[in-house]
């Protein structure tokens, strides 16, 4: 078939017909999910949880404390660590070896970081670090670069002929960019609250450990007061965390960090790691191309195959979900549409949800629905809906006062004048944040939901780690083909990179 | 003696000519004014004669939009004039602590273009006629045979244009600048370039031009 002049390929995809489409896989997916309830009474797990948690019990402190404090130690080494690491390749970023270590590193999520990591190191402090600070050097990499890129090149044209390379990027490169590096290791350390917190979940000792724990003793009070002193922690990261503290909470970090004790590894473990485990069994002997395929075959049609469909089912379906929430509770925190008091219930709520990483809120949903893609679809959506519906209504916020003064009130606004003008960002933070839902699916198989993260995990335990490593890349393939046709789409409906939305990607 | 020809030369960005067939040169000792309205091509000229310069002599640069770094202090961004002198590990100690002597150095520079006192202040919380002398002061810093600026006194008053214009001569032997007030450049220049519509219609020393030939520059 001739291939189609440009214009006729631009109409092929319209907003709408994206949409629709969008809709359409979630339709289909839908008959294909396994949403069923758990065997046990729903209704009264839920009772006893909202019972447990309208009545916050602090008296645990100790626990809830040291949990906290770790969660934020944990977190600032990983994203100090990151951030260093990521400004030292930024520089380097268009050279294509750098680009693709930096895409590999941030494939693999932390959570699938930290188990590879304890397969060497165990359950120390620096498999958590590591587990943060790997995935976050790509990303560092990459966004520092695009920063340095878009300052202002003047300066640095200016300079003398023979000026040296590394005194001309601390001169006259460095310091353009420097806020709105600041800025963005900032917003990362959120990012990093919420994966460290998460990490407690594979037994590191942060904040989804001892929220396991006390779930574990039907202690939901406790749960609670856990979860409120994390959300408040949070939401008030702004505060505590100034530039000149920087280094305090680094060094208070680095010091609890090292005095943990974690039990020691067998000597030459890496050495083990890198040239036995995580080579395929058939080839540990020498090559053997037959053999390879045999272990391989089934290996991708049995494990990786299913893995793959179920996480697409799963990702397909919340992100529907999630572009239905956020348009339809962005207009909750605008002006004009929800009164003062609404729109602080609003914010409240949207808060809520965006400080709980997906993982967790999967983790919760899970004790109350049983295990299914129920839980896995509801987090998904709520959070990821969380953070369109706070973004949209801040764009709606800057529309408001522009309107005419005899612009329409509540819903009629929303509907006429909001909703219309937000289509595009709509779509386009939608699209943005597919391939995070899809990486955060991936990771919930390791809950015990069929999707690519529950064969990985099923590998490790098995201790078959060259398994796992086949399962792994297969996940990364599969995040960065949805990244691609992600990137297609906003191109071809020109919605473009939305880079002011770069700074909410997780 | 020259010390750059351009020889019947097209200049431009990309594939637009913004000058097109111009014979140029400029010998030592010459102190050279470029005339002309707005997008007449004296920045395409002024770039093009500092590329020519740059790799075989020592070319201070003000450049008409600065260029300068405004998160660091006005100490710093003088300092760039001379980054080339020294290697990375004196600039990026420099960088954290200055140096009392080049501290030292860039304050009587500063001094000179009356900017003493502010010489810690970052340059972004600074006027724009004092950011232009910041940029003067780099380039003094930086010294050198030759001085290349495009507009460099535009946004200073008419007292202390002729004050640090002054200084340039006394400062650089040989100088090639754009400047738009005509009495400033018959009193700085050795030698007036007109230019209109992206050629040279006049090139000559200040007494064999009348005010007339000046003004057509600028006509209609």
């Amino acid at each position: 078939m001739p291939r189609l002049p440009r214009s006729t390929q631009a109409e092929r995809w319209t907003r709408p017909r994206v949409l629709t489409l969008f809709l359409a896989l979630a339709l289909l997916a839908l008959p294909f999910a396994d949403l069923s309830l758990g065997s046990h009474d729903a209704g009264a797990a839920l009772a006893r949880m909202l019972s447990g948690f309208i009545r916050p019990d602090f008296t645990a402190v100790e626990q809830i404390g040291r949990a906290i404090w770790l969660t934020v130690a944990f977190a600032v080494a990983g994203v100090a660590a990151g951030a260093s690491a990521g400004l030292v390749l930024a520089p380097f970023y268009h050279l294509r070896g750098v680009r693709w270590l930096c895409i590999a590193l941030r494939s693999v999520h932390e959570l699938f970081w930290a188990l590879m990591l304890m397969q060497v190191m165990g359950i120390a402090p620096m498999t958590g670090v590591l587990a943060i600070a790997l995935p976050y050097a790509g990303i560092f990499a990459k966004v520092f670069s695009e920063q340095l890129d878009e300052a202002d090149p003047r300066p640095a044209q200016v300079l003398p002929k023979g000026t040296d390379a590394l005194s001309r990027f601390l001169y006259a490169r460095a310091p353009l960019a420097l806020a709105v590096m600041k800025h963005y290791t900032l917003y990362r350390l959120e990012c990093g609250m919420r994966a460290s917190a998460v990490l407690g979940f594979v037994g590191l000792p942060t904040l989804g450990f001892q929220l396991d724990s006390f779930f574990r003793l039907g202690d939901y009070g406790a749960a609670s007061a856990i979860m409120i002193c994390y959300v408040v922690l949070i939401a008030s990261i702004r505060l505590w965390m100034r530039s000149v503290l920087a280094p305090l909470w680094l060094l208070a970090s680095v010091v609890t960090l090292t005095l943990i004790q974690s039990p020691p590894m067998g000597s030459g473990a890496l050495m083990r790691f890198l040239t036995q485990d995580i080579v395929p069994a058939p080839l540990r002997d020498g090559w053997d191309g037959a053999a390879l395929w045999d272990w391989l075959r089934p290996l991708l049609l049995s494990e990786a195959l299913p893995g793959i469909i179920a996480t697409v089912l799963v990702a397909q379906i919340a992100l529907a979900l999630t572009g239905a929430l956020a348009f339809a509770g962005f207009g909750l925190i605008v002006p004009r549409v929800t009164s003062r008091f609404g729109r602080m219930f609003g914010h409240l709520g949207l808060v809520i949800l965006r400080s709980f990483p997906e993982y967790m809120l999967a983790y919760l949903f899970l004790q109350i629905f049983g295990p299914s893609m129920l839980p896995a679809i509801l987090a998904l959506a709520l959070h990821n809906g969380a953070i369109i519906a706070h973004l949209l209504g801040r764009e709606g916020e800057e529309i408001v006062p522009g309107l005419r003064r005899d612009a329409p009130r509540g819903l009629t606004l929303w509907g006429w004048e909001l909703a219309p003008r937000l289509s595009g960002p709509f779509i386009a933070l939608c699209l943005y944040r597919w391939e995070i839902i899809l990486r955060e699916t991936a990771v919930m198989g390791l809950l015990g939901i069929a999707t690519l993260g529950f064969y990985i995990d099923s590998a490790l335990a098995e201790l078959r780690l060259d398994r796992a490593l086949v399962l792994l890349i297969a996940t990364g393939l599969l995040t960065a083909a949805v990244d691609r046709i992600s990137r297609g789409l906003r191109r071809r409906t020109s919605l473009g990179e939305p880079r002011r939305y770069r700074d909410e990607c997780c | 003696m020259s010390l750059t020809i351009l020889d019947n030369e097209t200049l431009g960005y990309g594939r637009t000519a913004v000058l097109s067939e111009v014979s140029f040169a400029l010998a030592e000792g010459e102190r050279v004014v470029l005339l002309g309205r707005s997008g007449a091509g004296k920045s395409t000229l002024l770039n093009a004669v500092h590329d020519r310069l740059a790799p075989a002599h020592r070319v201070a640069l003000v450049p008409q939009d600065h260029a300068l770094v405004p998160q660091l202090s006005v100490l710093r961004n003088v300092l760039m004039g001379r980054l080339d002198d020294h290697g990375a590990l004196y600039n990026l100690t420099n960088l954290l602590r200055v140096r009392a002597g080049d501290r030292a150095g860039v304050a009587k520079v500063l001094e000179a273009v009356g900017l003493g006192p502010e010489i810690d202040r970052p340059v972004h919380a600074l006027s724009g006629g004092q950011r232009q002398r910041v940029a003067l002061a780099r380039a003094w810093w930086r010294g050198g045979p030759v001085l290349i600026g495009d507009e460099p006194v535009s946004a200073v008053d008419e007292t202390q244009a002729g004050v640090l214009l002054e200084q340039a001569r006394s400062r650089f032997p040989t100088a090639m600048l754009a400047l738009h007030d005509v009495g400033l450049a018959r009193r700085f220049a050795t030698r007036l370039v007109g230019i209109r519509r992206g050629a040279i219609l006049f090139d000559a020393a200040p007494e064999d031009l009348s005010d007339a030939e000046i003004a057509a520059l600028y006509a209609g």
